[in-house]
């Protein structure tokens, strides 16, 4: 049983179709990358995956025990977010909101959680500098931060390199083979087709199954 | 200056109005920092005239506990904008817009059509001004705000957490499994809650500028957002505060002298966060 697998999906719009009769499994442990140019609708697959839309007909299925909100997400940021006035810590701990259940406040182990988080990803320095105030290289390492609190298992992530630089580009798929390493599922979101295939174990082109 | 104020002190009408005013403008910077984030501030605008509309009804009914209807009212149209502002369909401003005009004339037409009392302009203009209404809350009146402001920060304690992750990236709570559309709908209520406390204090009119100007000041000047909340509720009292006595000893009206002591607070927070960089 795969980890998360799609029969027949066809996702959209309105009732708009945008891709249809998807067929893939992703297993545990795989580096499972989603690619297409712009529009073909990646994030509109990503979103359905994670429950925050209704697919048109089919079904993603989730196997080996894995709940829906188990799964952590690195969305693409949001204008909101860039003149947000927060503190790195208060964001990653925010990603364990849903270990929050029916509590109010946030227990000391959600709290380690979201430290030792910070450290794996090597932002420890800025853990109380204002997140407005970061590059965009360690914005995103913040929201993988956050993202890492919510999961142990599997990581989904939108475009994860978007308007970052080069250099900065490599350190982030580096980061994120890391954690492929550690063990956690990879699905990711990108357009980047040359450099996804030095890391992903699987390519997965919505543009072919049209 | 000081015999003056110990003989207003002495008036229980006063020591109302004050404790009131605090409980007021605690609440009301409280979610302020969520709405500007979350470029919701016309909302609050927008919700102020609908209660505005509420009101007027509830005067021309002659109601005794006006606030019978206008809560519900005011609720019921947060809750219908903060969903319309989700739907990029519907142009979430023209909503506003359309709804906050729209119950404006309204309330301004059924005042007219069926006067309560004698002075028309007299009772529009304190129910969007102000003006001298706070000092003339009875007792039960006072009894009441103080409920509901206590209720308003009980619950943002206690939501904190969901609040801040809310408001920061909606997409991402959604996706681990936080129950977004009702912190949505908690937040539009108490928003409505808040709104109704605060027409109290400054009318309708000027009620979004208790909610925004704290809020602002703070984001302007502290870089954590727990201490942006913690400082925009200091802001925001010391305003109320300030503008109260202001009015009571110099006689200017209330709502526009709080509003005035916000504005300033405002820039200087400004001026220090442009200067601390």
């Amino acid at each position: 049983m795969a980890l998360i697998s799609a029969n027949n999906l066809t996702i959209g719009y309105d009732g708009h179709p945008v891709l249809s009769n998807l067929n893939f499994e992703i297993n545990a442990g795989d580096y499972f990358c989603i690619v297409g140019e712009n529009g073909s609708g990646k994030t509109t697959l990503m979103k359905t995956i994670l429950g925050l839309q209704q697919p048109i007909s089919g079904a993603i299925e989730f196997g080996e025990g894995l709940a829906k909100n188990q799964i952590g997400y690195l969305p693409q940021q949001t204008d909101v977010q860039r003149d947000f006035p927060a503190s790195v810590y208060e964001i990653v701990l925010s990603g364990c909101q849903n270990a929050l259940g029916k509590k109010f406040f946030y227990s000391k182990e959600q709290k380690a959680l979201a430290l030792s988080n910070i450290k794996k990803m090597g932002i420890e320095h800025l853990k109380d500098r204002c997140y407005r105030e970061l590059s965009g290289g360690q914005q995103q390492r913040v929201l993988l931060a956050r993202a890492l609190c919510a999961t142990q298992r599997a990581l989904l992530l939108d475009e994860p390199v978007a308007g970052l630089d080069p250099n900065v580009t490599a350190e982030m798929y580096e980061l994120i083979k890391q954690l492929n390493d550690d063990g956690l599922t990879i699905i990711m979101i990108s357009h980047d087709i040359q450099n996804v295939q030095g890391y992903a174990n699987r390519i997965y082109d919505v543009a072919e199954e049209v | 200056m000081i015999d003056k104020l110990i003989l207003y002190l002495s008036f229980p009408y006063v020591r109302y109005a004050i404790i009131v005013a605090v409980l007021i403008a605690l609440c009301s910077s409280l979610l302020g920092v969520t709405l500007v984030l979350k470029r919701y501030s016309y909302i609050g605008d927008g919700l102020s005239h609908v209660a505005f509309g509420a009101l007027a009804i509830a005067t021309v009914l002659n109601y005794t506990n006006r606030m019978v209807i206008v809560l519900p009212l005011t609720i019921i149209s947060a809750i219908l904008l903060l969903r319309k502002g989700q739907n990029t369909k519907v142009k979430g401003d023209a909503a506003i817009a359309m709804i906050s005009v729209g119950a404006l004339a309204f309330g301004y037409l059924i005042m007219n059509l069926f006067p309560s009392s004698a002075n028309v302009s007299g009772d529009v203009c304190s129910t969007l001004f102000g003006s001298t209404s706070l000092l003339t809350l009875s007792a039960n009146e006072v009894f009441i705000s103080g409920v509901l402001a206590i209720v308003v920060v009980g619950i943002f304690i206690l939501f904190y957490n969901k609040i801040f992750a809310i408001t920061f990236d909606e997409n991402f709570a959604n996706a681990v499994g936080t129950n977004v559309g009702f912190y949505n709908l908690l937040i539009a209520t108490v928003i409505a809650i808040i709104i109704v406390l605060a027409m109290n204090l400054v009318g309708s009119l000027l009620m979004s500028a208790l909610v925004i100007f704290p809020a602002l000041s703070a984001m302007s000047i502290f870089k954590s957002f727990k201490r942006v909340i913690i400082f925009a509720a200091i802001s925001s009292v010391i305003g109320a505060l300030t503008g109260l006595l202001v009015s009571i000893l110099v006689g200017t009206p209330v709502g526009s002298t709080i509003v005035a002591v916000d504005v300033v607070m405002f820039f200087v927070c400004y001026v220090i966060g442009k200067v601390k960089g």
